[in-house]
């Protein structure tokens, strides 16, 4: 009979407590634990880097420096002629104004290169503010109204600190004598940051402080329309028949090849494509959304394919086999079962293939999307730019007011982002069914 | 159309010509053949087993007869399966029509991701069998009732048909075949899923369906074959072996593998 209760026994055959080969199991275990704890932290601190860069690079963008003047609207100088006519009215001289303000601000300074300093400090846009004004309230000539204007970008700088004063005046941007008005202004507070609505409402200008995301972002949303009116219902549809209906032969195999390495040829190849096609040959207007769309609707399309193919085949065969068995034709079968759920993993793929699509650049390059659009696109055949491409132009700009625009445009871009992952995610729940 | 009693006269089973019949039926998929020269006869409003080792080809057999297997690209069917005297596999036969003649329930329960009503009612649907909506309520209660279901889901048709226990589903999928209305139900392996009490529900419902349907059922279980089948089919790497009653089958077999078999020697 085994003794049991010998140690010696337990020992050899019963023990529990760990041994030298056991431990060191456990520790490569741990040490993997912590292989992927140290990976997950490096990426995760690289995001937080970077996220925290773009927002306290851009926050300044969505405020703007404005300065209160006291504007009388001299219908002698607007409007002579007393006939209120809105696009005279908007195109009208409005200099004069802006002068007769200043120097009532500042009654002190007479002499004329003073004076020039002192309407630098507005910017040149504000001109086209006040016919804005007038032309949408005409009775407000003959008035004398408190009026905020945006100020010049070197002022707005200095009031958000990205100047440095005590730097040597041959050096800065902004003269000693700007600085005393700026600090006359504070005084009465007739100077003033203020939530930067032209930002997003504006298209792109020469001016920074004029300069708008607008234009851009409307260019990419027609884009994308465009780009998912032609490459969903081809995608996927080319998806169920490979999937569904095509036998399997060397023409099929060739087909999947060849939608694999379309999905990995560099985007620029796609914008030539669309350079030589869809302007050479068809004519479309260049740097207009609807050839955008076109270009990106190609560089999306072996996406589609790929992922809604995927999700066909996640579906599981016991599914069509059930609506063969009562008699489902072929397509009964696809469309009534297979293609609902399917569903939610076809439309993921595909908001993700328009989100690399939204980020896309160089194709766009290739088609006259590129060029300086100051006009806010109204359709898909409006000559627009995209959020990616005036993004690289504010950054290739040499006005040092853009730069916090640039990464202001870059959370704009990424606000998008997040909203149609998040579309994704949202969509995703609301279709999917389990079985 | 819809759900219409049956109204034939019911005559001696042997006179009766059978509902369907297989002669010299060869399937293979690719190189590899699984069923070799089978001929076989299937009485009508009978429940016909068949039985046989795994891999024997008895589910490819089953597949023939409502031709499932064309489905699948590789599998060649040759040979001749009528159904009450047409060839199922004429040039002028419509597979459609025929799988609505021919119901089949699978192995594993699968119900669609639809609510109760919709699992039962789309075949109606898609075969337009019903007038309008009324009637198509009716036909969905009278085959969840034919399928013994109706009584524990009256109260939550519009719930998900995956919701229900593996039994419940199993007898789900029976009602969807039942809706259609067909002359012939393939199971192929319905309780092979299921804890003994609900096999037992569903051998309940199979023998009361046999009024009504001709039932041709694959089995692993020797058990269950002799509890519900009049004709027993024992099916061995391919070939039919031995075909009979099902009684004489598992008394007094004449070809030695089926002894072996049934006695445990063999599969």
């Amino acid at each position: 009979m085994t003794d049991y209760t010998s140690e010696n026994y337990i020992q050899e055959n019963y023990a529990l407590a760990t041994s030298p080969s056991l431990r060191r199991r456990h520790a490569k275990e741990a040490r993997f634990k912590w292989y992927g704890r140290i990976a997950i932290m490096i990426a995760f601190g690289f995001l937080v880097l970077m996220f925290s860069t773009i927002i306290f690079r851009g926050a300044g963008a969505f405020q703007q420096t404005n300065i209160a003047l006291d504007v009388n609207f001299s219908e002698q100088v607007i409007d002579p002629s007393g006939e209120r006519n809105p696009q005279a009215l908007a195109s009208a001289n409005y200099k004069p104004l802006l002068t007769a303000a200043l120097s009532k601000t500042f009654p002190e300074i007479t002499a004329r290169n003073d004076k020039r300093h002192l309407y630098k400090l507005l910017s040149s846009g504000a001109v086209f503010e006040l016919g804005q004004l007038v032309s949408d309230d005409p009775s407000l000539i003959g008035t004398n109204q408190t009026i905020w204007l945006t100020a010049s970008s070197e002022v707005d700088l200095f009031m958000k600190g990205k100047i440095d004063a005590n730097l040597d005046e041959t050096l800065r941007r902004i003269s000693n004598k700007d600085i005393s008005y700026i600090q006359a202004l504070q005084k009465n507070g007739h100077i003033k940051k203020k939530f930067n609505s032209a930002f997003f409402t504006n298209g792109d200008s020469r001016e920074p402080e004029m300069a708008g995301i607008l234009g851009a972002a409307l260019g990419s949303f027609f884009s994308l329309l465009v780009c998912f009116a032609i490459a969903f219902p081809l995608g996927i549809m080319t998806a169920v028949y490979l999937e569904e209906y095509a036998k399997k032969s060397k023409l099929t195999d060739l087909i999947e090849v060849n939608i694999n390495n379309l999905a990995a040829v560099p985007s620029i190849v796609f914008g030539l494509l669309g350079l030589s096609i869809f302007l050479g040959v068809f004519h479309i207007p260049r740097s207009t959304p609807l050839v955008g769309g076109m270009v990106l609707a190609l560089m999306t399309l072996p996406t589609i394919i790929i992922a809604a193919r995927a999700s066909l085949r996640s579906v599981p065969n016991t599914i069509r086999e059930a609506a063969y068995g009562l008699g489902a034709s072929k397509t009964q079968a696809t469309f009534h079962h297979v293609v609902p759920l399917a569903m939610p993993g076809m439309l993921t793929g595909t908001i993700l293939g328009m989100a690399q699509a939204l980020g896309e650049t160089a194709p766009l390059l290739m088609i006259g999307m590129v060029a300086f659009i100051v006009d806010i696109p109204h359709g898909v055949t409006d000559a627009a730019t995209s959020l990616p491409v005036q993004i690289f132009l504010w950054a290739d700009s040499p006005e040092k007011g853009f730069v916090e625009r640039t990464s202001a445009a870059i959370i704009v871009l990424l606000a998008f982002l997040i909203l149609m992952n998040l579309l994704a995610v949202f969509l995703r729940k609301k279709l999917e069914r389990r079985w | 159309m819809g759900i219409v009693m049956d109204m034939k006269i019911k005559t001696e089973a042997a006179v009766k010509p059978p509902i369907m019949s297989a002669k010299n039926v060869d399937v293979s998929y690719g190189k590899k053949q699984a069923i070799d020269n089978v001929s076989l006869d299937i009485p009508e409003n009978q429940i016909t087993a068949l039985i046989g080792p795994s891999g024997c080809g008895k589910s490819t057999f089953l597949r023939c007869f409502n031709r499932m297997n064309d489905t699948i690209s590789t599998c060649k069917t040759t040979g001749e399966i009528r159904f009450a005297g047409q060839d199922i596999y004429d040039k002028k036969v419509d597979v459609v029509a025929l799988r609505a003649r021919i119901g089949m329930v699978f192995q594993k329960a699968n119900p669609f991701p639809k609510s109760i009503f919709d699992n039962v009612a789309y075949g109606p649907r898609i075969h337009d069998l019903a007038e309008n909506k009324d009637h198509l309520k009716d036909i969905v209660i009278t085959s969840l009732k034919r399928a013994g279901l109706y009584d524990e889901v009256s109260d939550r048709l519009d719930e998900s048909g995956t919701g229900l226990s593996g039994g419940q589903q199993q007898r789900l999928c029976i009602a969807r075949a039942i809706a259609v209305d067909p002359q012939v139900i393939l199971m192929d392996e319905p309780c092979s899923a299921l804890d003994p009490i609900a096999t037992a529900v569903i051998e309940d419902l199979m023998e009361q369906m046999k009024e009504k349907y001709t039932i041709v059922i694959v089995t692993h279980s020797m058990a269950q074959a002799a509890r519900i089948s009049q004709k027993t089919a024992f099916f061995h790497l391919g070939k039919l072996v031995e075909y009979g009653e099902t009684d004489k089958i598992f008394t007094n077999p004449t070809d030695p593998r089926t002894q072996n078999y049934i006695s445990g020697k063999i599969g």
